[in-house]
Parts: structure tokens; sequence; C-alpha cells
């Protein structure tokens, strides 16, 4: 199995390397066209802003290439949001995969959401083996709403689309490979997919 | 619901773990990375690595550490203690650590929380303040709690907000090491005034007392060292006990 992890020049990918290295599997970072076309499965990380994190995406030409693949994707926090129309966050336009807008909470919560929250109404495989209302480790600042492609909500100011699904993209709110054993049940059911 | 957070703190001092550690049967209680995996198991929600390496050698040790932390711990951890420049957090952050917590340097150069939350985003951005009352006033304190400073505890938390801090950890030097509880009039205070995230430091005793600062103190999360380290309080415990008085932990 080739896995590789999108190396754009955002935030810390280690992490997640690591994570899987805990599964026994060695992923590859990379931002190389071919390396990533002929992956099995592909990570997309982020942390950051926005629209430097689309810019830098931009720059080493991995937008269009991203929308058209078709083995399985998991993006991850930030990751998750670029796969998505539009981001409030520095007017961003996404990759548009899930035709949704990602918003920004407003100031009657504590503004990053940080720390442990749960997730519920589980519907993919990517959950298999996870329990409804299953502790995440989410840190981030913007949100995208309930939507028909939600596949796991969590509530923070009000219930948000905490996991996303469309075809072969999959789209996580909190950090799977910083929520213990639940987290890295999860990156095993995405390389199970 | 978000829960609440309970996060042991470990000093650390050319790469081994400082004071003595003893709530469990581990052959080397000096190994952060050991110490970090069982803290992971048993509950804790965080961790923050502090060094306190007085040498530049000394500090090059840590890079290591959070190599093998990120390595081989599955939550997330923030370092901190002597880092000053964007470079610092830059590698840090490389060798996988979540979050970096800046005190002195901040206070020293305030400019640095807003390059580093453009740089790498407010998620990761935790300034920690030391403050103590002084006539009545709370004053923030650097150099590890030695050296006063103008800054007031609450102003200078406002202005750590603006620049792009994600995150406050407040330690009251008036309660560390004694045991007694929380600062947690001050702790509120800081709630109501900022719309980021505080993390509650120093007094840390009894179950009692986590349970006062997430409900008088208002604190998203608790920092405590001793009680854990020497297993006065067991983490498992304290979240069945936080339950009980109907505060929202992962268990």
């Amino acid at each position: 199995m080739k896995l590789v992890i999108l190396d754009y020049g955002v935030g810390n990918i280690k992490s997640i390397q690591f994570a899987f290295n805990r599964l026994g599997v060695s992923a590859v970072l990379s931002n190389d066209v071919e390396e990533i076309k002929t992956a099995d499965k592909i990570i997309f990380p982020g942390v950051g802003e926005a629209s430097s994190a689309m810019n830098k995406l931009r720059s080493v030409g991995l937008v269009e290439v991203i929308k058209q693949l078709k083995q399985p994707v998991l993006g991850i926090c930030l990751g998750m949001q670029l796969m998505c129309a539009k981001t409030e966050e520095g007017n961003t336009n996404g990759l548009g995969i899930f035709d949704v807008t990602v918003k920004r909470f407003s100031n009657k919560v504590k503004v990053p959401q940080m720390g442990w929250n749960t997730i519920t109404n589980l519907e993919s495989k990517l959950f298999d083996g996870i329990s409804d209302k299953e502790y995440m480790y989410l840190v981030h600042s913007y949100y995208v709403e309930e939507n028909e492609r939600s596949i796991a909500i969590t509530d923070y100011e009000f219930f948000y689309a905490s996991a996303i699904q469309k075809d072969n993209f999959y789209g996580v709110q909190f950090h799977p490979e910083k929520s213990g054993k639940s987290g890295e049940r999860i990156l095993q059911n995405f390389l199970n997919l | 619901m978000l829960t609440k957070r309970i996060i042991p703190c470990l000093d650390i001092k050319n790469g081994r773990t400082v004071k003595g550690v003893n709530f469990v049967n581990l052959i080397d209680a000096g190994d952060p990375v050991a110490l970090a995996k069982q803290y992971a198991e048993i509950g804790a929600d965080e961790l923050v690595f502090l060094d306190i390496s007085a040498t530049l050698e000394e500090r090059k040790t840590m890079l290591e550490m959070v190599l093998k932390v990120a390595a081989q711990v599955n939550i997330p951890f923030t370092v901190g203690g002597g880092i000053s420049t964007v470079e610092d957090v830059d590698a840090l952050l490389h060798c996988g650590a979540d979050k970096v917590s800046i005190n002195s340097s901040a206070i020293k150069r305030p400019e640095l929380v807003n390059e580093l939350s453009q740089k790498f985003g407010s998620q990761c951005v935790v300034v920690a303040i030391d403050a103590k009352q002084v006539n009545g006033k709370w004053c923030v304190h650097l150099a590890g709690g030695t050296i006063p400073t103008h800054l007031e505890l609450f102003d200078w938390a406002k202005e750590v907000e603006r620049r792009g801090a994600g995150e406050i950890l407040f330690t009251s030097m008036d309660h560390d090491g004694t045991k007694v509880g929380f600062a947690n009039e001050a702790l509120a205070k800081l709630t109501a005034l900022v719309n980021i995230p505080i993390i509650a430091s120093g007094g840390a005793g009894t179950v009692k007392h986590f349970v006062d600062t997430f409900i008088k103190g208002k604190s998203d999360a608790a920092l405590a060292a001793s009680v854990f380290h020497f297993g006065e309080i067991k983490i498992t415990d304290l979240k069945k006990e936080l339950r009980n008085n109907n505060i929202e932990v992962r268990l």
C-alpha cells in the first residue's frame, strides 16, 4: 500500500506520519504529481490560515490534481475545509469538491474551539468500531455547516459537520492523529477502505 | 459538548524530566517519553513540557525529545521554555510539537505573538502569563516569575489575544506550590474578558480544587504537576469526580 501525505508547506504533518508509523504503515511526504497520482491513499493535511494554504497549494500545482483524484483522500482539519467551495477565512475559494461554505464561530463561544468534543450521527465505514459520542481532539475557529454530505456532527455553539464524505473524498475536522486510540482506529479504517 | 481538559506539566532539563515522578512503576521515571505515554494511557487530555534547561547545549536535546514524544504519544502536547524566535518555533513544530508556549519573550517583544500566529496560526500559540498580586493588582512577572514588569494581568491578556494568541496559560505565583486551590477569581475575570481558552495553573492540591476552577474559575483547562506526578490525585478518579459534578470531561 502506498500512502502519500500531501506536503505543500503547511503545518505539522510529522504527527500524521508518526501516527501511521504507529499503525505499522510508512507514509511518504510528497508534492510530486506522479507520486500522488499513483498513491493508493492520500492524506490532505492542513493547519494554519486558509488563504495562504490555498496559495501554497496553487504554487506547487496541486489544485487540479487533488480534484481529479479517484483514490480515497482524507482531508484533515484545514485540509477538510479547503475541499469546500469557499471559506470565510481570508475570503478564500477552496477546491469546491464539497458545495458548502466554511464559516467562523461567533463570539458567543470561545474561538478557537480547542480540546476534546464528541462526534455523533456517525455514518461511514471510516467510523467502524467507533462508538457514538466518541471523543476527538479539535482545534479550529471555522466550521463546516451540517449538510447532506455530513458523516459526523459535533456540538459547539450548534451542531456542525465534523466529518464529511463525497465519493472518494473524506474530510474530518478533528485530528485523528492526536485523538488517542479512537483516532488511530479511524486512520486504520481509512487504510482499510 | 467541548470537555474541560486536564493537563499534566513535565519539567524538562537536558532532555530528562526533573523532580521526582513516582505515580507509576516506571523503570526510568526520568524518561519523558515513557512518562508521556503513561499519562496518555491514563486519560490526560494534553501534556505540557516545560524546558528549564540553562544552557544552549541542554536546550538542543529538547528537539530530540520532542521528536520522540511526537513519534510515540497520541495526544496533543505543548512545549514551552526559552522560546524566543520564529525559528525556535519552526523547529519545534517540525519535530511534531502541536503548540508552543511563550512567556518572557512575548513580554520583551510583543510582536512575536503576531509573527507566530500569522506564520503558524493562532491554534499553536499559547501565551503563558505568570502573575502575582502586588498592592491589589495582578502584576505580570518574567523570567520564571523572578522579575516584576509594569504589565497588569488583564491588560496583558487582552493584548496577547488581540495579537493573535490562541490560548492563555495563567499561573498565579501566589498560589503556585501552595496546594490551596487555583486563583479562581482572577481566572473567572480573565474568561469574561477574553474570548480564547484559559488554562488555570498554580495551586492544585485536591480534587475539589479542580471542580472549583472549572465551576467558579470558569477555566477551560487545568494544569498541574506534582499532584499528578506523585500520584496524590489519579486522573481517572479526578475525571469521575468532575463528571459527578456535572463537568463535561473525556472519560
